[in-house]
């Protein structure tokens, strides 16, 4: 008697209520587990990225739901001078800054790697201009390239001699430009440096040894060993880094607003202008799905560019 | 003859290592020290101008003749009380801490679920998933700002901070995501079986097993998030229309700007406020920062 009670309590223990059952019945808890995630990205990322490229086929104005047109956004911005100016200074910008964050972010590298006292303070110093907001920075920028005030013309000027007027950073199209260009290299160096870092850091000293004892100078054993070996690195962050050099806003919207004269105008500039402050919703989307082709092309050439040796590699190993 | 020559060759070799030594000391300053010094220079400096520009009254702003511009003279709180008596700043503030904080804190619960399940919850056609979620930390913001905007119209949430807070996300998640999957990973799979023997359930081993082994990577999410979010720029200008409801970075930019002259000490000091608190922020867990900012990359 006693022991069909016990058995019949351990059975009623053992079968806990229908809602714990269910939070551990594993298609149910995949689904639950994914639902806040994948909802989020789908409400407010996949639905956007469609409506986007819809919208782009519209004459959509804020206020007023368009009506279908065709490529005729995208046929106007063929003819408007403004779209090609905003595509090449964006191609320059990507060039340029790429180049520049990636030379002297993988000297920076490099140099961290040596051993000396203060490193890790040094390395955290370093990631400043990374973790403070970008448009902050970029006001610090803007001061530092005001036309009167500007320490860079005090420092050349009145210092140094070695100009007799202040320089105008920010008054005509290319130095302008290249004010920009530097602004954003500064931005991106701590970022690049220290991802390289961490690659260089996993590459085994057992190797240098051995191209030592080869008898290999400083350079060979940099464009030897520590190139291939940072490829894969490099390709990864290099893709991200131009994806978000082309897509940039921040630093031209709080420096120039695309001025003067529209010389500086990003493609993601350009579609604010139009689309947001215009209220031109449907050429402010083309605009932005402009930017696409750039963004998958460039992707696919970074990190096929980049990745090509590592995958020859393999494949003459098979 | 044999020992002079033998003495001169001992000094030889004596002065031979010291040279080299110098030498080296000497080559390490220049091929080290001397370039590092320049790349913490420069990428200080900014920093450093517009600390200074934000304590000095405007007669040394405006005039490098009679002031040396690299040092203040006469420091003042005259900016730092304008912008804290004279402007909403506070209010900026507390907005762009509330939109931070709510966003960090959705986006950690979303991708620590969907981390799990990609990661723990083994189902047929996870990594597709976890390549989606990774594959959207690709889409710019540059593109969506606009469709967003009229998403964010249709929900009736344009002008509000719960927009931002909604957004965010959408950046947010897939780092967190994939940052979390790496650190699931390293977690054994023993212990989950062990509970899974002891008749656990999986929310339960969730809680009590993977959580609490997972912290660091939770600890470098939750502020890899939160200063990205503090940092936003193109959703903040584009929701939000009234000054009250600004953040920090917009506010500066789009209220504190006005007219032809601007006000390069309140401008400075307001930069110099906004960046505070990420720096510190940043300083007291640089370690997972950093930790957090290289894993992901080998990821």
């Amino acid at each position: 008697m006693s022991v069909t009670t016990l058995s019949s309590s351990a059975l009623t223990q053992r079968q806990p209520n229908w809602l714990v059952r269910l939070f551990d019945y594993k298609p149910f808890l995949i689904v639950m587990c994914l639902a806040p995630a994948i909802g989020l990205l789908t409400v407010f990322l996949t639905y956007p990225l469609g409506l986007g490229i819809w919208l782009a086929f519209t004459d959509t104005t804020i206020g007023r739901r368009g009506v279908y047109v065709g490529l005729e956004n995208f046929q106007y911005l063929l003819t408007d001078p403004l779209w090609w100016n905003a595509v090449f200074y964006s191609v320059v910008y990507t060039g340029i800054a790429t180049f520049g964050k990636f030379a002297l972010g993988f000297w920076l590298a490099l140099l961290l790697n040596n051993h000396f006292p203060f490193k890790s303070l040094l390395r955290a110093i370093i990631l400043l201009p990374w973790i403070v907001p970008t448009v902050l920075s970029a006001l610090a920028f803007w001061w530092i390239y005001d036309p009167q005030f500007s320490i860079i013309s005090y420092l050349l000027v009145d210092v140094l001699h070695w100009r007799s007027s202040n320089i105008d950073f920010l008054g005509s199209p290319w130095p302008a430009r290249f004010s920009l260009i530097a602004a954003n290299i500064w931005r991106g160096i701590p970022f690049v440096a220290i991802s390289l870092l961490a690659g260089l850091q996993t590459i085994s000293p057992s190797l240098y040894e051995a191209a030592m004892l080869d008898g290999a100078s400083a350079w060979q054993r940099f464009r030897y060993i520590t190139f291939p070996m940072m490829m894969p690195i490099l390709a990864i962050v290099m893709t991200f880094s131009i994806i978000f050099t082309f897509t940039d806003f921040q630093l031209v919207y709080a420096i120039t607003r695309g001025g003067p004269g529209n010389s500086t105008h990003l493609l993601a500039t350009l579609a604010f202008q139009r689309g947001i402050a215009g209220g031109e919703l449907g050429e402010g989307a083309a605009i932005a799905v402009s930017m696409i082709p750039f963004l998958v092309f460039a992707t696919l050439f970074s990190y096929f560019g980049l990745a090509r040796r590592k995958w020859q590699q393999g494949e003459g190993n098979d | 003859m044999t020992d002079t020559v033998a003495q001169t060759g001992v000094a030889n070799a004596k002065a031979a290592p010291d040279t080299m030594a110098w030498d080296s000391g000497l080559r390490r300053l220049m091929m080290i020290y001397l370039p590092l010094g320049c790349f913490v220079l420069i990428l200080l400096f900014p920093f450093y101008w517009m600390a200074i520009t934000s304590f000095k009254p405007n007669a040394e702003l405006m005039n490098y003749k009679a002031h040396n511009p690299f040092w203040i003279s006469s420091p003042t709180l005259a900016h730092i009380k304008h912008l804290l008596f004279d402007t909403a700043y506070p209010r900026w503030l507390k907005t762009t801490m509330l939109v931070a904080i709510g966003s960090t804190t959705l986006s950690l619960i979303a991708s620590t679920l969907a981390a799990y399940a990609i990661e723990r919850l083994r189902f047929r056609g996870s990594p597709y998933v976890g390549l989606g979620i990774y594959l959207a930390y690709l889409v710019p913001p540059s593109i969506l700002f606009i469709p967003l905007a009229t998403v964010v119209v249709q929900f009736g949430l344009f002008d509000s901070p719960l927009a931002l807070i909604l957004v965010y996300p959408t950046f947010l998640v897939p780092f967190c995501t994939w940052l979390l999957i790496g650190y699931f990973k390293s977690i054994p799979y023993e212990l989950e079986e062990c509970a899974l023997v002891d008749g656990a359930t999986r929310l339960q081993i969730l809680r009590r097993i993977t959580l609490p082994l997972a912290v660091p990577g939770l600890i470098s999410a939750g502020i890899f998030s939160f200063t990205l979010s503090w940092n936003e720029f193109i959703y903040a200008l584009a929701f939000i229309q009234s000054g009250a409801n600004k953040t920090v970075p917009v506010a500066i930019l789009t209220e504190l700007v006005t007219g032809d002259v601007y006000q390069w000490g309140a401008l400075m000091a307001g930069s110099l406020l906004g960046s505070l608190p990420v720096a510190v922020f940043y300083s007291l867990f640089v370690d997972y920062y950093v930790s957090s900012l290289t894993g992901a990359v080998k990821e």
